[in-house]
Protein backbone atom coordinates (compact mmCIF):
# COMPACT_ATOMS: atom_id res chain seq x y z
CA UNK A 1 0.00 0.00 0.00
CA UNK A 2 1.62 3.22 -1.14
CA UNK A 3 1.93 5.97 1.41
CA UNK A 4 0.06 8.54 -0.72
CA UNK A 5 -3.06 6.38 -0.56
CA UNK A 6 -3.22 6.58 3.21
CA UNK A 7 -5.25 9.19 5.07
CA UNK A 8 -3.31 12.48 5.22
CA UNK A 9 -2.77 12.18 8.96
CA UNK A 10 -1.14 8.78 8.49
CA UNK A 11 1.26 9.74 5.75
CA UNK A 12 4.92 10.00 6.53
CA UNK A 13 5.98 13.63 6.96
CA UNK A 14 8.01 14.88 4.01
CA UNK A 15 11.31 15.26 5.89
CA UNK A 16 11.15 11.67 7.14
CA UNK A 17 10.04 10.34 3.78
CA UNK A 18 12.93 11.96 1.96
CA UNK A 19 15.40 10.87 4.65
CA UNK A 20 14.28 7.27 4.24
CA UNK A 21 14.42 7.50 0.45
CA UNK A 22 17.91 8.99 0.65
CA UNK A 23 18.95 6.17 2.99
CA UNK A 24 17.67 3.50 0.60
CA UNK A 25 19.33 5.16 -2.37
CA UNK A 26 22.60 5.41 -0.44
CA UNK A 27 22.45 1.70 0.43
CA UNK A 28 21.87 0.79 -3.19
CA UNK A 29 24.55 3.13 -4.53
CA UNK A 30 27.19 1.90 -2.09
CA UNK A 31 26.40 -1.78 -2.46
CA UNK A 32 25.14 -2.19 -5.99
CA UNK A 33 25.76 0.79 -8.26
CA UNK A 34 29.40 1.39 -7.28
CA UNK A 35 30.57 -2.19 -8.00
CA UNK A 36 28.84 -2.07 -11.37
CA UNK A 37 30.48 1.27 -12.24
CA UNK A 38 33.80 -0.06 -11.01
CA UNK A 39 33.60 -2.98 -13.43
CA UNK A 40 32.67 -0.84 -16.41
CA UNK A 41 35.17 1.97 -15.73
CA UNK A 42 38.06 -0.39 -14.99
CA UNK A 43 37.26 -2.50 -18.04
CA UNK A 44 37.41 0.44 -20.45
CA UNK A 45 39.94 2.47 -18.42
CA UNK A 46 42.77 1.73 -20.83
CA UNK A 47 40.69 2.13 -23.93
CA UNK A 48 38.52 0.02 -26.13
CA UNK A 49 41.50 -1.66 -27.79
CA UNK A 50 42.85 -3.10 -24.54
CA UNK A 51 39.37 -4.28 -23.64
CA UNK A 52 38.96 -6.04 -26.95
CA UNK A 53 42.44 -7.54 -26.76
CA UNK A 54 41.69 -9.01 -23.31
CA UNK A 55 38.51 -10.60 -24.60
CA UNK A 56 40.07 -12.11 -27.69
CA UNK A 57 43.04 -13.92 -26.18
CA UNK A 58 42.86 -17.66 -26.89
CA UNK A 59 42.33 -18.42 -23.19
CA UNK A 60 39.48 -15.94 -22.89
CA UNK A 61 37.81 -17.28 -26.02
CA UNK A 62 38.04 -20.88 -24.89
CA UNK A 63 36.66 -19.87 -21.47
CA UNK A 64 33.78 -18.11 -23.22
CA UNK A 65 33.12 -21.20 -25.33
CA UNK A 66 33.10 -23.47 -22.29
CA UNK A 67 30.75 -21.14 -20.43
CA UNK A 68 28.34 -21.06 -23.37
CA UNK A 69 28.64 -24.83 -23.82
CA UNK A 70 27.77 -25.40 -20.16
CA UNK A 71 24.80 -23.04 -20.32
CA UNK A 72 23.59 -24.69 -23.54
CA UNK A 73 23.31 -28.01 -21.71
CA UNK A 74 22.21 -26.83 -18.28
CA UNK A 75 19.39 -24.52 -19.37
CA UNK A 76 17.38 -26.99 -21.52
CA UNK A 77 17.90 -29.87 -19.07
CA UNK A 78 16.75 -27.80 -16.12
CA UNK A 79 13.81 -26.42 -18.12
CA UNK A 80 12.51 -29.81 -19.27
CA UNK A 81 12.96 -31.62 -15.98
CA UNK A 82 11.76 -28.56 -14.09
CA UNK A 83 8.44 -28.63 -15.96
CA UNK A 84 7.98 -32.34 -15.24
CA UNK A 85 8.83 -31.91 -11.56
CA UNK A 86 6.54 -28.90 -11.19
CA UNK A 87 3.69 -30.82 -12.84
CA UNK A 88 4.04 -33.68 -10.36
CA UNK A 89 4.46 -31.36 -7.39
CA UNK A 90 1.51 -29.09 -8.16
CA UNK A 91 -1.16 -31.19 -9.84
CA UNK A 92 -1.07 -34.28 -7.61
CA UNK A 93 -1.25 -35.06 -3.92
CA UNK A 94 1.07 -37.70 -2.59
CA UNK A 95 2.93 -38.58 0.59
CA UNK A 96 6.19 -36.78 0.96
CA UNK A 97 5.21 -33.90 -1.27
CA UNK A 98 6.09 -31.24 1.30
CA UNK A 99 9.47 -32.83 1.93
CA UNK A 100 10.12 -32.98 -1.79
CA UNK A 101 9.27 -29.29 -2.18
CA UNK A 102 11.74 -28.47 0.57
CA UNK A 103 14.41 -30.66 -1.04
CA UNK A 104 14.07 -28.72 -4.27
CA UNK A 105 15.35 -25.67 -2.39
CA UNK A 106 18.43 -27.46 -1.06
CA UNK A 107 20.89 -26.17 -3.68
CA UNK A 108 19.96 -22.58 -2.71
CA UNK A 109 21.08 -23.25 0.85
CA UNK A 110 24.09 -25.48 0.22
CA UNK A 111 27.48 -23.83 -0.25
CA UNK A 112 28.73 -24.11 -3.84
CA UNK A 113 32.04 -25.38 -2.50
CA UNK A 114 30.23 -28.15 -0.62
CA UNK A 115 28.43 -29.05 -3.85
CA UNK A 116 31.76 -29.25 -5.66
CA UNK A 117 33.23 -31.42 -2.91
CA UNK A 118 30.27 -33.80 -3.17
CA UNK A 119 31.06 -34.32 -6.85
CA UNK A 120 34.71 -34.96 -5.99
CA UNK A 121 33.55 -37.63 -3.53
CA UNK A 122 31.54 -39.28 -6.30
CA UNK A 123 33.85 -38.99 -9.26
CA UNK A 124 37.30 -38.28 -7.81
CA UNK A 125 40.18 -40.76 -7.72
CA UNK A 126 38.92 -42.07 -4.35
CA UNK A 127 35.26 -41.53 -5.14
CA UNK A 128 32.35 -43.95 -5.24
CA UNK A 129 32.52 -44.38 -9.01
CA UNK A 130 36.30 -44.21 -9.34
CA UNK A 131 36.84 -47.82 -10.40
CA UNK A 132 33.95 -47.83 -12.81
CA UNK A 133 35.09 -44.56 -14.41
CA UNK A 134 38.64 -45.85 -14.73
CA UNK A 135 37.42 -49.09 -16.31
CA UNK A 136 35.47 -47.21 -18.95
CA UNK A 137 38.06 -44.44 -19.27
CA UNK A 138 35.53 -41.71 -18.59
CA UNK A 139 36.70 -38.40 -17.18
CA UNK A 140 34.18 -36.38 -15.23
CA UNK A 141 36.24 -34.44 -12.74
CA UNK A 142 38.64 -31.83 -14.14
CA UNK A 143 36.72 -32.10 -17.40
CA UNK A 144 33.55 -30.72 -18.96
CA UNK A 145 31.06 -33.23 -17.48
CA UNK A 146 32.07 -32.23 -13.95
CA UNK A 147 31.56 -28.56 -14.74
CA UNK A 148 28.14 -29.29 -16.22
CA UNK A 149 27.11 -31.42 -13.22
CA UNK A 150 28.25 -28.77 -10.74
CA UNK A 151 26.31 -26.10 -12.63
CA UNK A 152 23.23 -28.34 -12.82
CA UNK A 153 23.34 -28.75 -9.05
CA UNK A 154 23.58 -25.01 -8.41
CA UNK A 155 20.86 -24.00 -10.88
CA UNK A 156 18.52 -26.89 -10.08
CA UNK A 157 15.80 -24.94 -8.20
CA UNK A 158 15.26 -21.93 -10.47
CA UNK A 159 12.69 -23.27 -12.93
CA UNK A 160 10.79 -25.37 -10.38
CA UNK A 161 10.66 -22.54 -7.84
CA UNK A 162 9.10 -20.24 -10.41
CA UNK A 163 6.65 -22.76 -11.87
CA UNK A 164 5.29 -24.25 -8.63
CA UNK A 165 3.62 -21.08 -7.24
CA UNK A 166 2.51 -20.04 -10.73
CA UNK A 167 0.79 -23.35 -11.49
CA UNK A 168 -0.76 -23.37 -8.02
CA UNK A 169 -2.30 -19.96 -8.69
CA UNK A 170 -3.57 -20.95 -12.10
CA UNK A 171 -5.30 -24.09 -10.88
CA UNK A 172 -6.01 -27.13 -13.01
CA UNK A 173 -9.46 -26.25 -14.35
CA UNK A 174 -8.39 -25.57 -17.94
CA UNK A 175 -6.38 -28.78 -18.05
CA UNK A 176 -9.26 -30.83 -16.67
CA UNK A 177 -11.60 -29.30 -19.25
CA UNK A 178 -9.16 -30.09 -22.06
CA UNK A 179 -9.00 -33.68 -20.91
CA UNK A 180 -12.78 -33.98 -20.59
CA UNK A 181 -13.07 -32.68 -24.15
CA UNK A 182 -10.94 -35.58 -25.26
CA UNK A 183 -7.50 -34.05 -25.58
CA UNK A 184 -4.76 -36.57 -25.05
CA UNK A 185 -2.03 -35.87 -22.50
CA UNK A 186 0.46 -34.25 -24.88
CA UNK A 187 -2.20 -32.18 -26.65
CA UNK A 188 -3.32 -30.89 -23.27
CA UNK A 189 0.28 -30.12 -22.35
CA UNK A 190 1.21 -28.29 -25.53
CA UNK A 191 -2.11 -26.50 -26.06
CA UNK A 192 -3.07 -25.61 -22.50
CA UNK A 193 -0.32 -26.07 -19.92
CA UNK A 194 2.67 -24.77 -21.85
CA UNK A 195 0.96 -21.59 -23.11
CA UNK A 196 -0.18 -20.89 -19.56
CA UNK A 197 3.24 -21.26 -18.00
CA UNK A 198 5.44 -19.96 -20.82
CA UNK A 199 6.30 -16.59 -19.25
CA UNK A 200 7.00 -18.16 -15.89
CA UNK A 201 9.15 -20.77 -17.60
CA UNK A 202 11.07 -18.05 -19.43
CA UNK A 203 11.56 -16.22 -16.13
CA UNK A 204 12.96 -19.34 -14.49
CA UNK A 205 15.17 -20.07 -17.50
CA UNK A 206 16.50 -16.51 -17.40
CA UNK A 207 17.57 -16.75 -13.77
CA UNK A 208 18.94 -20.24 -14.36
CA UNK A 209 21.00 -19.00 -17.32
CA UNK A 210 22.43 -16.04 -15.44
CA UNK A 211 23.51 -18.26 -12.57
CA UNK A 212 24.82 -20.98 -14.90
CA UNK A 213 27.17 -18.59 -16.68
CA UNK A 214 28.34 -16.93 -13.48
CA UNK A 215 28.81 -19.89 -11.16
CA UNK A 216 32.20 -19.84 -9.51
CA UNK A 217 32.59 -21.82 -6.28
CA UNK A 218 31.23 -25.20 -7.34
CA UNK A 219 32.86 -25.07 -10.76
CA UNK A 220 36.15 -23.96 -9.24
CA UNK A 221 36.34 -27.11 -7.10
CA UNK A 222 35.66 -29.55 -9.95
CA UNK A 223 37.33 -27.81 -12.88
CA UNK A 224 41.00 -28.31 -12.11
CA UNK A 225 41.71 -24.90 -13.70
CA UNK A 226 43.29 -26.25 -16.85
CA UNK A 227 43.83 -23.21 -19.03
CA UNK A 228 42.23 -23.37 -22.41
CA UNK A 229 40.45 -26.57 -21.43
CA UNK A 230 38.41 -26.41 -18.23
CA UNK A 231 38.34 -22.71 -17.45
CA UNK A 232 35.02 -20.94 -17.53
CA UNK A 233 34.75 -17.16 -17.72
CA UNK A 234 34.47 -16.63 -13.94
CA UNK A 235 37.50 -18.88 -13.37
CA UNK A 236 39.41 -17.00 -16.06
CA UNK A 237 38.66 -13.76 -14.19
CA UNK A 238 40.18 -15.19 -11.03
CA UNK A 239 43.36 -16.23 -12.84
CA UNK A 240 43.79 -12.81 -14.49
CA UNK A 241 43.15 -11.06 -11.19
CA UNK A 242 45.65 -13.20 -9.31
CA UNK A 243 48.22 -12.44 -12.02
CA UNK A 244 47.68 -8.73 -11.28
CA UNK A 245 46.27 -8.18 -14.74
CA UNK A 246 43.28 -6.37 -13.31
CA UNK A 247 42.41 -4.51 -16.51
CA UNK A 248 41.96 -7.81 -18.33
CA UNK A 249 40.11 -9.27 -15.34
CA UNK A 250 37.68 -6.36 -15.42
CA UNK A 251 37.36 -6.57 -19.21
CA UNK A 252 36.19 -10.19 -18.93
CA UNK A 253 34.06 -9.17 -15.93
CA UNK A 254 32.37 -6.49 -18.02
CA UNK A 255 31.15 -9.20 -20.37
CA UNK A 256 29.50 -11.06 -17.50
CA UNK A 257 28.24 -7.80 -15.98
CA UNK A 258 26.66 -6.97 -19.34
CA UNK A 259 24.99 -10.35 -19.28
CA UNK A 260 23.68 -9.66 -15.78
CA UNK A 261 22.28 -6.32 -16.98
CA UNK A 262 20.56 -7.97 -19.94
CA UNK A 263 19.10 -10.52 -17.53
CA UNK A 264 17.79 -7.72 -15.31
CA UNK A 265 16.28 -5.84 -18.24
CA UNK A 266 14.52 -8.95 -19.55
CA UNK A 267 13.33 -9.77 -16.04
CA UNK A 268 12.02 -6.25 -15.60
CA UNK A 269 10.28 -6.45 -18.97
CA UNK A 270 8.65 -9.75 -18.03
CA UNK A 271 7.49 -8.36 -14.70
CA UNK A 272 6.06 -5.25 -16.33
CA UNK A 273 4.52 -6.77 -19.48
CA UNK A 274 3.65 -10.33 -18.62
CA UNK A 275 2.90 -10.04 -14.92
CA UNK A 276 -0.17 -12.26 -15.25
CA UNK A 277 2.00 -15.09 -16.50
CA UNK A 278 4.34 -14.95 -13.50
CA UNK A 279 4.07 -16.12 -9.93
CA UNK A 280 2.37 -13.51 -7.76
CA UNK A 281 5.44 -12.49 -5.79
CA UNK A 282 7.18 -11.32 -8.97
CA UNK A 283 4.41 -9.05 -10.13
CA UNK A 284 5.22 -5.39 -9.98
CA UNK A 285 2.40 -3.00 -10.57
CA UNK B 1 -14.85 -44.80 4.96
CA UNK B 2 -16.26 -47.79 3.21
CA UNK B 3 -18.61 -49.75 5.45
CA UNK B 4 -18.49 -52.80 3.17
CA UNK B 5 -15.08 -53.67 4.56
CA UNK B 6 -13.56 -54.52 1.23
CA UNK B 7 -10.14 -56.09 1.28
CA UNK B 8 -7.61 -53.36 0.83
CA UNK B 9 -6.40 -54.75 -2.48
CA UNK B 10 -9.69 -54.15 -4.23
CA UNK B 11 -10.08 -50.63 -2.89
CA UNK B 12 -12.01 -48.74 -5.57
CA UNK B 13 -9.38 -47.03 -7.66
CA UNK B 14 -9.71 -43.30 -7.80
CA UNK B 15 -8.86 -42.15 -11.28
CA UNK B 16 -6.71 -39.07 -11.33
CA UNK B 17 -8.29 -36.44 -13.55
CA UNK B 18 -4.96 -35.37 -14.99
CA UNK B 19 -2.39 -37.48 -16.79
CA UNK B 20 1.29 -37.95 -16.33
CA UNK B 21 1.62 -38.46 -12.59
CA UNK B 22 3.93 -41.45 -12.84
CA UNK B 23 6.02 -40.01 -15.66
CA UNK B 24 6.46 -36.55 -14.19
CA UNK B 25 7.09 -37.72 -10.64
CA UNK B 26 9.47 -40.39 -11.91
CA UNK B 27 11.47 -38.01 -14.09
CA UNK B 28 11.41 -35.29 -11.47
CA UNK B 29 12.61 -37.63 -8.75
CA UNK B 30 15.28 -39.18 -10.97
CA UNK B 31 16.57 -35.74 -11.84
CA UNK B 32 16.55 -34.58 -8.22
CA UNK B 33 18.18 -37.84 -7.21
CA UNK B 34 21.01 -37.79 -9.72
CA UNK B 35 21.79 -34.09 -9.69
CA UNK B 36 21.26 -33.20 -6.02
CA UNK B 37 20.61 -36.10 -3.67
CA UNK B 38 23.27 -38.56 -4.86
CA UNK B 39 26.13 -36.05 -4.43
CA UNK B 40 24.82 -35.00 -1.01
CA UNK B 41 24.44 -38.66 -0.03
CA UNK B 42 28.09 -39.23 -0.91
CA UNK B 43 29.12 -36.45 1.47
CA UNK B 44 26.79 -37.68 4.24
CA UNK B 45 28.03 -41.27 4.01
CA UNK B 46 31.68 -40.24 3.94
CA UNK B 47 31.11 -37.87 6.89
CA UNK B 48 29.46 -40.65 8.89
CA UNK B 49 32.41 -42.88 7.99
CA UNK B 50 34.88 -40.52 9.66
CA UNK B 51 34.00 -41.99 13.03
CA UNK B 52 34.32 -40.22 16.36
CA UNK B 53 38.11 -40.16 16.19
CA UNK B 54 38.13 -38.51 12.79
CA UNK B 55 35.55 -35.97 13.86
CA UNK B 56 37.36 -35.09 17.06
CA UNK B 57 40.57 -34.56 15.14
CA UNK B 58 38.83 -32.34 12.62
CA UNK B 59 36.98 -30.29 15.22
CA UNK B 60 40.04 -29.79 17.41
CA UNK B 61 42.02 -28.30 14.56
CA UNK B 62 42.36 -24.64 15.62
CA UNK B 63 42.42 -23.51 11.98
CA UNK B 64 39.06 -25.21 11.39
CA UNK B 65 37.64 -23.67 14.54
CA UNK B 66 38.71 -20.18 13.56
CA UNK B 67 37.43 -20.61 9.97
CA UNK B 68 34.04 -21.72 11.29
CA UNK B 69 33.97 -18.81 13.73
CA UNK B 70 34.78 -16.37 10.92
CA UNK B 71 32.14 -17.89 8.64
CA UNK B 72 29.32 -18.05 11.17
CA UNK B 73 30.16 -14.67 12.69
CA UNK B 74 30.40 -12.74 9.44
CA UNK B 75 27.35 -14.51 7.99
CA UNK B 76 25.30 -13.60 11.04
CA UNK B 77 26.42 -9.97 11.03
CA UNK B 78 25.91 -9.68 7.29
CA UNK B 79 22.44 -11.26 7.37
CA UNK B 80 21.43 -8.82 10.11
CA UNK B 81 22.74 -5.80 8.21
CA UNK B 82 21.23 -7.06 4.94
CA UNK B 83 17.90 -7.47 6.73
CA UNK B 84 17.90 -3.93 8.10
CA UNK B 85 19.11 -2.39 4.84
CA UNK B 86 16.76 -4.63 2.85
CA UNK B 87 13.76 -3.75 4.99
CA UNK B 88 14.53 -0.05 4.50
CA UNK B 89 14.81 -0.48 0.72
CA UNK B 90 11.64 -2.59 0.57
CA UNK B 91 9.74 -0.05 2.69
CA UNK B 92 10.82 2.87 0.52
CA UNK B 93 10.03 0.97 -2.70
CA UNK B 94 6.55 0.01 -1.54
CA UNK B 95 5.49 3.11 0.39
CA UNK B 96 6.86 6.07 -1.47
CA UNK B 97 6.67 7.32 -5.03
CA UNK B 98 9.75 9.14 -6.24
CA UNK B 99 11.64 9.55 -9.50
CA UNK B 100 13.87 6.56 -10.20
CA UNK B 101 11.86 4.19 -8.03
CA UNK B 102 11.49 1.59 -10.79
CA UNK B 103 15.21 1.72 -11.56
CA UNK B 104 16.01 1.22 -7.88
CA UNK B 105 13.58 -1.70 -7.82
CA UNK B 106 15.22 -3.33 -10.83
CA UNK B 107 18.72 -2.83 -9.40
CA UNK B 108 17.85 -4.78 -6.25
CA UNK B 109 18.32 -8.03 -8.19
CA UNK B 110 21.73 -7.13 -9.54
CA UNK B 111 23.70 -8.91 -6.78
CA UNK B 112 21.70 -11.98 -7.66
CA UNK B 113 22.42 -11.74 -11.38
CA UNK B 114 26.02 -10.56 -11.17
CA UNK B 115 28.50 -13.46 -11.04
CA UNK B 116 30.07 -13.66 -7.59
CA UNK B 117 33.63 -13.46 -8.89
CA UNK B 118 32.81 -10.20 -10.67
CA UNK B 119 31.25 -8.79 -7.51
CA UNK B 120 34.28 -9.97 -5.55
CA UNK B 121 36.91 -8.18 -7.60
CA UNK B 122 34.76 -5.05 -7.96
CA UNK B 123 34.14 -4.74 -4.20
CA UNK B 124 37.82 -5.40 -3.52
CA UNK B 125 38.86 -2.67 -5.96
CA UNK B 126 36.45 -0.23 -4.29
CA UNK B 127 37.47 -0.94 -0.71
CA UNK B 128 41.19 -1.65 -1.19
CA UNK B 129 43.45 0.94 0.48
CA UNK B 130 43.92 2.69 -2.88
CA UNK B 131 40.32 2.15 -4.06
CA UNK B 132 37.48 4.63 -4.57
CA UNK B 133 36.21 4.35 -1.00
CA UNK B 134 39.16 2.64 0.68
CA UNK B 135 41.33 5.68 -0.10
CA UNK B 136 39.04 7.91 1.98
CA UNK B 137 38.49 5.39 4.75
CA UNK B 138 42.14 4.59 5.38
CA UNK B 139 43.10 8.05 6.82
CA UNK B 140 40.22 7.56 9.26
CA UNK B 141 41.81 4.36 10.43
CA UNK B 142 39.11 2.20 8.85
CA UNK B 143 40.36 -0.76 6.87
CA UNK B 144 37.78 -2.72 4.97
CA UNK B 145 39.43 -4.88 2.34
CA UNK B 146 41.41 -7.89 3.63
CA UNK B 147 39.62 -7.59 7.00
CA UNK B 148 36.51 -9.14 8.53
CA UNK B 149 34.65 -5.94 7.59
CA UNK B 150 35.39 -6.67 3.94
CA UNK B 151 33.92 -10.16 4.25
CA UNK B 152 30.79 -8.70 5.85
CA UNK B 153 30.40 -6.14 3.03
CA UNK B 154 30.65 -8.83 0.36
CA UNK B 155 28.07 -10.94 2.22
CA UNK B 156 25.68 -8.02 2.70
CA UNK B 157 25.89 -7.48 -1.06
CA UNK B 158 24.97 -11.15 -1.62
CA UNK B 159 22.17 -11.18 0.97
CA UNK B 160 20.47 -7.89 0.11
CA UNK B 161 18.15 -9.16 -2.67
CA UNK B 162 16.94 -12.01 -0.47
CA UNK B 163 15.98 -9.60 2.30
CA UNK B 164 14.27 -7.10 0.00
CA UNK B 165 12.38 -9.68 -2.05
CA UNK B 166 10.94 -11.51 0.95
CA UNK B 167 9.81 -8.37 2.79
CA UNK B 168 8.54 -6.43 -0.24
CA UNK B 169 5.54 -8.63 -1.22
CA UNK B 170 4.30 -8.72 2.38
CA UNK B 171 4.50 -4.93 2.67
CA UNK B 172 2.64 -4.65 -0.62
CA UNK B 173 -0.14 -6.91 0.57
CA UNK B 174 -0.72 -5.00 3.82
CA UNK B 175 -3.99 -3.13 3.69
CA UNK B 176 -4.29 0.25 5.35
CA UNK B 177 -7.28 -0.72 7.53
CA UNK B 178 -5.14 -1.78 10.46
CA UNK B 179 -3.05 1.36 10.30
CA UNK B 180 -6.15 3.52 9.96
CA UNK B 181 -7.67 1.81 12.96
CA UNK B 182 -4.51 2.12 15.02
CA UNK B 183 -4.21 5.80 14.19
CA UNK B 184 -7.87 6.51 14.90
CA UNK B 185 -7.38 4.90 18.31
CA UNK B 186 -4.66 7.43 18.95
CA UNK B 187 -1.57 5.36 18.30
CA UNK B 188 1.52 7.31 17.35
CA UNK B 189 3.31 6.57 14.09
CA UNK B 190 6.03 4.69 15.93
CA UNK B 191 3.53 2.66 17.95
CA UNK B 192 1.69 1.74 14.75
CA UNK B 193 4.92 0.58 13.18
CA UNK B 194 5.87 -1.45 16.23
CA UNK B 195 2.51 -2.91 17.17
CA UNK B 196 0.72 -3.22 13.83
CA UNK B 197 3.18 -3.43 10.94
CA UNK B 198 6.12 -5.21 12.58
CA UNK B 199 4.10 -8.25 13.78
CA UNK B 200 2.75 -8.71 10.26
CA UNK B 201 6.25 -8.49 8.84
CA UNK B 202 7.89 -10.77 11.39
CA UNK B 203 7.61 -14.05 9.42
CA UNK B 204 8.99 -12.38 6.29
CA UNK B 205 11.81 -10.78 8.27
CA UNK B 206 12.75 -14.13 9.78
CA UNK B 207 12.61 -15.83 6.38
CA UNK B 208 14.69 -13.09 4.77
CA UNK B 209 17.26 -13.35 7.55
CA UNK B 210 17.50 -17.14 7.26
CA UNK B 211 17.85 -17.00 3.47
CA UNK B 212 20.53 -14.34 3.64
CA UNK B 213 22.33 -16.21 6.43
CA UNK B 214 22.27 -19.55 4.58
CA UNK B 215 23.56 -17.93 1.42
CA UNK B 216 26.22 -15.94 3.28
CA UNK B 217 27.49 -18.96 5.18
CA UNK B 218 28.29 -20.85 2.01
CA UNK B 219 29.36 -17.92 -0.14
CA UNK B 220 32.76 -18.27 -1.75
CA UNK B 221 33.28 -16.32 -4.97
CA UNK B 222 32.63 -12.80 -3.76
CA UNK B 223 34.42 -13.30 -0.45
CA UNK B 224 37.78 -14.83 -1.35
CA UNK B 225 38.97 -11.74 -3.22
CA UNK B 226 38.16 -9.21 -0.51
CA UNK B 227 38.94 -11.40 2.50
CA UNK B 228 42.71 -11.54 2.18
CA UNK B 229 42.41 -15.18 3.32
CA UNK B 230 44.83 -15.02 6.22
CA UNK B 231 44.62 -18.29 8.19
CA UNK B 232 43.18 -17.80 11.70
CA UNK B 233 42.01 -14.29 10.81
CA UNK B 234 40.07 -13.89 7.59
CA UNK B 235 39.86 -17.43 6.25
CA UNK B 236 36.29 -18.62 5.67
CA UNK B 237 35.20 -22.24 6.03
CA UNK B 238 34.38 -22.85 2.32
CA UNK B 239 37.88 -21.67 1.41
CA UNK B 240 39.42 -24.03 3.97
CA UNK B 241 37.50 -26.89 2.30
CA UNK B 242 39.20 -26.14 -1.01
CA UNK B 243 42.59 -25.82 0.72
CA UNK B 244 42.15 -29.23 2.40
CA UNK B 245 41.15 -30.71 -0.94
CA UNK B 246 44.28 -29.36 -2.58
CA UNK B 247 46.31 -30.95 0.23
CA UNK B 248 44.51 -34.25 -0.50
CA UNK B 249 43.21 -34.14 3.09
CA UNK B 250 39.79 -35.47 2.10
CA UNK B 251 38.69 -36.19 5.66
CA UNK B 252 39.49 -32.66 6.74
CA UNK B 253 37.47 -31.26 3.84
CA UNK B 254 34.58 -33.67 4.48
CA UNK B 255 34.31 -32.71 8.17
CA UNK B 256 34.04 -28.97 7.44
CA UNK B 257 31.67 -29.53 4.52
CA UNK B 258 29.42 -31.78 6.62
CA UNK B 259 29.13 -29.07 9.28
CA UNK B 260 28.22 -26.47 6.65
CA UNK B 261 25.70 -28.88 5.12
CA UNK B 262 24.13 -29.44 8.54
CA UNK B 263 23.83 -25.68 8.99
CA UNK B 264 22.18 -25.43 5.54
CA UNK B 265 19.68 -28.10 6.52
CA UNK B 266 18.85 -26.24 9.72
CA UNK B 267 18.35 -22.96 7.84
CA UNK B 268 16.07 -24.70 5.38
CA UNK B 269 14.15 -26.30 8.23
CA UNK B 270 13.66 -22.91 9.88
CA UNK B 271 12.54 -21.35 6.58
CA UNK B 272 9.99 -24.12 6.10
CA UNK B 273 8.77 -23.97 9.70
CA UNK B 274 8.18 -20.20 9.74
CA UNK B 275 4.88 -20.29 7.77
CA UNK B 276 3.61 -23.11 10.00
CA UNK B 277 4.54 -21.23 13.18
CA UNK B 278 2.77 -18.09 12.09
CA UNK B 279 -0.14 -19.73 10.31
CA UNK B 280 -2.82 -18.91 12.87
CA UNK B 281 -1.79 -15.28 12.98
CA UNK B 282 -1.95 -14.90 9.25
CA UNK B 283 -5.37 -16.47 8.90
CA UNK B 284 -7.94 -14.05 7.71
CA UNK B 285 -5.53 -11.65 6.13
CA UNK B 286 -6.49 -10.70 2.65
CA UNK B 287 -4.32 -11.96 -0.14
CA UNK B 288 -2.87 -9.77 -2.85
Amino acid sequence: MADDRLAPGLQTPAWLRWTLIAGAVLVMVLLVVLPLLMVLISAFGKGFGTWWAALTTPDALSALKLTLFTAAIVIPVNAVFGVFAAWALVRFEFTGKRALLALVDLPFAVSPVVAGLCLVLLFGSQGWFADWLRAWDIKILFARPGIVLATLFITFPFVVRELVPLMQQQGSEEEVVARSLGANAWTMFFRVTLPNIKWGLLYGVLLCGARAMGEFGAVSVVSGHIRGLTNTLPLHIEILYNEFDSTAAFAVSSLLAGLALVTLILKFWLEARHADGLAQSHRRH
Amino acid sequence: MNTLALPSLSRPRWRRPLPGFGLSLGLGMAWLGVVVLLPLAALTVRAAGLGSAGWLRAIHDPRVQSALKVSFGTAFAAALIALLAGALVAWVLVRYRFPGRRLLDALVDLPFALPTAVAGIALTAIYAPNGWLGRHLEPLGIQVAYQLTGIVIALVFIGLPFAVRTVQPILESLGHDHEDAAASLGASRFTTLRRVILPELLPALLTGFSLAFARALGEYGSVIFIAGNKPFRTEIAPLLITIRLEEYDYNGAIAIAALLLLASFLCLLVINLIPLLFRHERRGRRHG
